[in-house]
């Protein structure tokens, strides 16, 4: 039998994956974008936002099944991922990288302030979607909570079919295609525009999914509750190398662990310090992420 | 079969191609050579879309190139072998062809391209399964060209085919290129190597910064006296 101190170890273990999880499916975003765009799309994090929003709406204003406002609340964050990139980034295709991060910039706050104005400054309590029970094991002294059981195969199963599509799919090989040289890409024939939709369809699509994850854990709904997640799951991405997919699952959940841990054991206050401490450590030594990596041309 | 006219190409304020002016008939090579600098990739990557033209028009068959997305132009049976190879190198050999029949959606057709491909470059068969960012120059370069051929082009664009490559291969390179142009693809040839390329080619013009100085049999112009003092070292 384990001792009952053990036994706390790992109640914090499985919660920092869990969160760590929420951290990698949010990543995916980001890293998929800077992988084939390259650009950070900084308003990521408030899609989460209104995904949580819709599903609140749908759940508690309107009262209806949990399981469709999160199938409403992909679709629609579906949609706005795309509009975005249609309305704010294409245009700025060959402009440089500065004016797309002040505008991705814009869009993060124009999302956070429509929020404010439909939803108010006051915070909503978000009711969880997830209906399965906690799990007692070792005879009541390990509790793992419904979230936490779900959390964790979800994103394992999101990184397994989304690294299958990628590999095997004509759509998925376009994009690695697309995020290696787009000239190129551009000469078989493939549609780059269509290619970076499709992109942030399913970044944003993957957004939904961790708003309800993330909401139903932590429950405190506001305007700006998507930007910390967001800048977390950034720092995720690039902890593993951005733009590539095993690294932000890897960044991810190591952040996610690193936080719950510091939070249990050093202090709750310095909790974030220290994960982004430990980012700039990780970038000092290796500036490419962990599984960042260089491609080596050959002449 | 593609005739470019009056082609004027900008860089900013720079003017890169100055009114460039030629054709391409069915079943020919035709070199286009100069010096660096002179503007032969910024021609090619205006024929596919890369690169917008200010003015000129670059018609093939008929049709206006300029009005179709880069992306749509391929479908046509143009095909452009990029300067440095421009393989995928985080796929495999194998993907890079599926990617080069991208636009076509017959599976079997698609195959029997696949089988042409791999009995005209026996070792991309071997490498297969190798990822292209492994293969030697000279392997990248018929990766490239099998690649361009996947999307059963009727004419095809090479980009300077040889460069970096060791006698040998280029040797092997430009036997390729007669070899693809004999059964029956046309070939738009960039090159430095302006002595290979006249010797396989039918016509060539010469290109001196933007502008077509010299044009003609590709025999004539190796007996040119500017061609041979300017480009043949002799």
């Amino acid at each position: 039998m384990l001792a009952g101190v053990d036994m706390s170890f790992i109640t914090y273990l499985l919660n920092g994956i869990s969160l760590g999880s929420v951290y990698s499916i949010i990543a995916l975003g980001y890293t998929m974008v800077y992988g084939i765009a390259k650009m950070l799309n900084f308003a990521h994090g408030d899609v989460i936002m209104v995904g949580g929003y819709i599903i609140f709406t749908i759940m508690s204003t309107l009262g209806l099944n949990p399981i469709l406002g999160v199938l409403i609340a992909i679709i629609l964050c579906t949609l706005l991922g795309m509009t975005i990139e249609r309305i704010a980034y294409k245009p700025l295709r060959r402009a440089p990288s500065l004016a797309v991060l002040i505008t991705a910039i814009g869009v993060s706050y124009l999302l956070q302030n429509l929020a404010l104005l439909i939803f108010g400054a006051e915070a909503k309590s978000f009711t969880s979607v997830i209906p399965v029970k906690p799990l007692s094991l070792a005879g009541g002294r390990l509790s793992i909570s419904g979230e936490t059981l779900v959390t964790i195969p979800l994103c394992i199963l999101i990184m397994t079919s989304l690294t299958i599509f990628i590999k095997k799919s004509k759509i998925g090989r376009g994009m690695v295609a697309v995020s290696e040289d787009k000239d190129a890409a551009v000469l078989m024939g493939i549609n780059v525009n269509k290619t970076i939709a499709i992109t942030f369809a399913i970044g944003s699509a993957l957004a939904a999914v961790a708003s309800a994850l993330m909401f139903s854990t932590y429950t405190n709904l506001s305007s700006t509750s998507g930007a910390m997640p967001g800048i977390k799951a950034f720092v995720a991405a690039v902890f593993g190398g951005i733009g590539s997919i095993p690294g932000a699952m890897i960044g991810g959940i190591l952040l996610g662990v690193i936080e719950i841990l510091s939070r249990a054991y050093i202090s709750t206050q310095l909790a974030d310090a220290i994960v982004f401490l430990i980012l700039i450590i990780v970038l000092l030594v290796k500036p490419t992420g962990i599984l960042g990596k260089k491609i080596q041309e050959k002449v | 079969m593609l005739e470019v006219r009056d082609l004027q190409v900008y860089y900013g304020v720079i003017q890169a191609i100055k009114g460039v002016s030629f054709n391409v008939d069915e079943g020919e090579i035709i070199a286009l050579i100069g010096a660096n600098g002179a503007g032969k990739t910024t021609i090619l990557q205006t024929i596919t879309g890369l690169i917008s033209p200010k003015q000129g028009e670059v018609l093939y068959n008929g049709v206006d190139l300029k009005k179709l997305p880069a992306h749509k132009i391929v479908s046509m049976g143009l095909a452009h072998v990029p300067e440095g190879r421009r393989v995928f190198s985080q796929l495999t050999v194998y993907e890079n062809l599926l990617m080069g029949a991208y636009t076509r959606k017959d599976k079997d057709e698609i195959e029997e391209t696949l089988q042409h491909v791999f009995k005209r470059f026996p070792r991309l068969e071997e490498r297969r399964g190798q990822l292209a960012g492994t293969l030697s120059g000279g392997e990248q370069q018929m990766l490239a060209m099998g690649r361009a051929l996947m999307s059963k082009p009727k004419i095809i664009l090479m980009d300077e085919p040889s460069m970096g490559l060791s006698p040998i291969l280029v040797e092997e390179v430009f036997d390729i290129i007669k070899s693809i142009n004999k059964s029956g693809t046309t070939v738009l040839l960039v090159e430095q190597n302006a002595k290979k390329a006249l010797s396989i080619a039918n016509r060539a013009y010469v290109l001196e910064t933007g502008n077509i100085v010299l044009e003609g049999a590709a025999e004539s112009l190796m007996n040119n006296e500017s061609v041979k003092k300017a480009y043949l070292g002799e």
